[in-house]
């Protein structure tokens, strides 16, 4: 192992020559950052919440803290298996019990702008992931998937939940995607830059919420509203993803980065 | 915001807003609580049952027990003077100032403000107002239709709409929408519309929000960031705040409790209220006639156990308000009450008529702010509500939660 203790010799000296750069793929957490909406019938993500308890001020004339609450998947968050019913009996399942060498995982970057671009609803398939494998070459196992859609470049816009009178519009994959995803491809789990790893209309798929359902069904993890998807190699990109220690939790805010090579 | 606002020497001093003496007896507090329900009352005796004012502890004639009891409310001006000179600050700004005696109906004779075209032996209504400070004050009227606003003094005692600038604090739900659709109808010279996310791509092509003198802004209550931010958009001077914001859901205490709805309904009610009134209280106390109106559910009154946690919120909002109106008290600024029952909405599908329209409701609290009046019960449900929590509250919390 005196291999490995000076492979984080390297890694450190590499990132303070920044020959490895640290990419931030985390949106700002604020109370107006968007959550998901879910129809009505069903309880709702309280959003991002700050109030100052003091600010060099009479109530701590020294200091500057405020209380904070949210839902725990508002703002860039990660999904432990235990937040989808399928993932309820998951070895593991909520986020203070996932194995930690989890948290460190490479990444695949699909790069979906062009076609979201064009259709809001675009659905990756599975004949999608095949061609693009033929043209980039296969997605290796334990790997995040992130689908670049460029999406995050809405936040701030009304086009970022895009939402209609039917409901919100955005890509993600459908079922057949993620079984070969999560059966053949054994990724770590899903990144987007949407606020969910389902697409927008998922609710109405033939098997809803398949991007839920499957990855959580069998202990993958969802990564959501990233952001920098862009600044990030095809293949390359070292994931640091690390949730909040909530006990039972199903998921938390957390900070995202990508360690690069420099181009 | 743009275009609708008055033009202000920057250097000069800012006018600083007084109020008339406050000073009362137990007994004219007590009528203060009555005139503000809109209600014309005054003390009777038992024995004797001669009408007197101003209140009393006992019958001027005959020493018996006076009670609370509703009168005629017309008189006969008897005589009429203007006063040019006084030494109290808030009249200072308004000389020359009218009074008159009135011969009430009722029988006795009183002091009273006088509107501008009143003369000695004019047939007068009197009205039942209170005044900046939030004490009852008798205004005399000319009988039938009158333009009042037109009176410099009876302005004073009201909230006008006309060429002000009201701000809406939820205008995504069904009264909050209503409510500027009526603001804006009556004259409001810039309704602020808030609107809490998320932002729909209808709301740019809304027929209420798209009015002309209608401008929407994101406002969230529970967030406040959000009311902060939407403080400094609108800058400028603000007239009147209608506050909407409400999270109607059902569910009990330990039956179907949904903790999460009851937590909202009290970031919405109870905290939104406070941080509404905490940050836009410095720009409604520095106007000439600022009102912050609140609209509330009966069901703060009694507790229901059908919706507990939104009647839990809602009477914190009341509680919340009565500390407000003393805040504002001495800077004139009026803090009203909209009592309603259940809308004709979405939030009260589940629920059998009677239900008030929303129209109803913005018409009331427009009517309300025009009269001045302090506390205004809207539909069946609220007026029957309100009489019952008068007259016996233990009664009537037992009776709504059987």
């Amino acid at each position: 192992m005196s291999n490995a203790r000076s492979l984080i010799a390297d890694i450190a000296a590499a990132i303070a020559a920044q020959d490895i750069k640290i990419v931030d793929l985390t949106n700002i957490l604020s109370p107006d950052f968007p959550v998901i909406v879910l129809p009505s019938e069903f309880g709702q993500c309280e959003p991002f919440r700050m109030e100052t308890v003091s600010r060099y001020d009479a109530n701590g004339p020294a200091w500057y803290w405020n209380n904070i609450s949210m839902n725990e998947h508002s703002g860039t968050h990660f999904d432990a298996p235990a937040h989808w019913i399928t993932g309820k009996d998951a070895p593991n399942g909520t986020v203070d019990a996932i194995p930690s060498q989890d948290f460190f995982a490479p990444a695949v970057v699909i790069d979906i702008s062009a076609q979201a671009a064009a259709d809001e609803d675009f659905i990756v398939t599975r004949s999608f992931l095949a061609a693009w494998e033929q043209a980039n070459g296969p997605i290796p196992p334990r790997h995040w998937i992130l689908l670049r859609s460029d999406w995050s470049k809405r936040v701030g816009a009304l086009s970022y939940l895009n939402l209609r009178d039917d409901g919100a519009h955005s890509p993600g994959p459908d079922a057949d995607a993620m079984r070969f995803l999560v059966h053949d491809r054994d990724c770590v789990g899903l990144g987007v830059e949407t606020v969910g790893t389902d697409a927008g209309q998922a609710s109405h798929f033939d098997e809803p919420f398949p991007a839920h359902s499957i990855l959580h069904g069998n202990g993958r993890y969802g990564l959501q509203c990233l952001t920098g998807l862009d600044r990030l190699p095809t293949f390359g990109a070292m994931i640091v993803a690390m949730p909040l220690k909530i006990k039972g939790g199903s998921g938390s805010p957390l900070r995202v980065a990508a360690m690069i090579a420099r181009a | 915001m743009t275009g609708v606002r008055e033009k202000r020497d920057p250097l000069a001093r800012k006018k600083l807003r007084h109020v008339p003496p406050e000073l009362r007896s137990r007994a004219m507090h007590a009528l203060s609580a009555r005139a503000a329900q809109g209600r014309f009352v005054l003390q009777a005796c038992t024995e004797c049952g001669t009408a007197t004012y101003p209140p009393r502890d006992a019958c001027p004639l005959c020493w018996g027990e006076l009670n609370w009891q509703d009168q005629p409310n017309g008189g006969k001006i008897l005589s009429e003077t203007s006063i040019r000179v006084s030494t109290d600050l808030y009249f200072r700004d308004h000389m020359p100032w009218r009074m008159g005696k009135v011969l009430l109906d009722a029988g006795p004779v009183a002091l009273v403000h006088l509107h501008a075209a009143l003369r000695s032996n004019d047939r007068a209504v009197v009205r039942m107002m209170t005044d900046r400070g939030g004490n009852a004050a008798l205004f005399a009227i000319p009988a039938g239709e009158n333009d009042l606003m037109s009176d410099p003094q009876w302005r004073e005692f009201v909230v006008p709409i006309e060429g002000r600038i009201a701000l809406v604090s939820d205008a995504r739900n069904a009264i909050g929408r209503a409510m500027v659709k009526e603001l804006q109808a009556r004259g409001a010279e810039l309704v602020v519309a808030g609107l809490p996310g998320p932002s729909l791509a209808s709301d740019t092509t809304d027929a209420v929000l798209t009015l002309d003198r209608v401008q929407t802004i994101p406002l969230d209550v529970t967030d406040a960031t959000s009311v902060a931010q939407a403080a400094s958009r609108i800058g400028g001077p603000l007239d009147i705040i209608l506050n909407t914001a409400r999270h109607v859901r059902t569910g009990g205490v330990s039956a179907n409790p949904h903790f999460a709805e009851q937590r909202r309904a009290f970031e919405v009610s109870a905290m939104g209220f406070s941080r509404l009134a905490s940050t836009f209280a410095p720009m409604l106390a520095g106007r000439p006639n600022g009102a912050f109106a609140d609209i509330l559910s009966s069901a703060a009154l009694s507790g229901d156990a059908g919706q507990a946690g939104f009647a839990a919120a809602e009477a914190a909002r009341h509680s919340l308000l009565q500390a407000f109106r003393h805040e504002m008290r001495g800077a004139g600024v009026r803090v009203m009450a909209l009592f309603t029952g259940p809308l004709e909405d979405t939030d009260h599908q589940h629920i059998p008529p009677p239900k008030v329209a929303p129209s109803r409701v913005a018409s009331a609290a427009a009517d309300a702010l025009l009269n001045g009046r302090e506390q205004t019960c809207v539909g069946d449900v609220a007026i029957d509500a309100m009489e019952r929590w008068l007259t016996d509250p233990a009664l009537f919390a037992r009776e709504k939660n059987l």
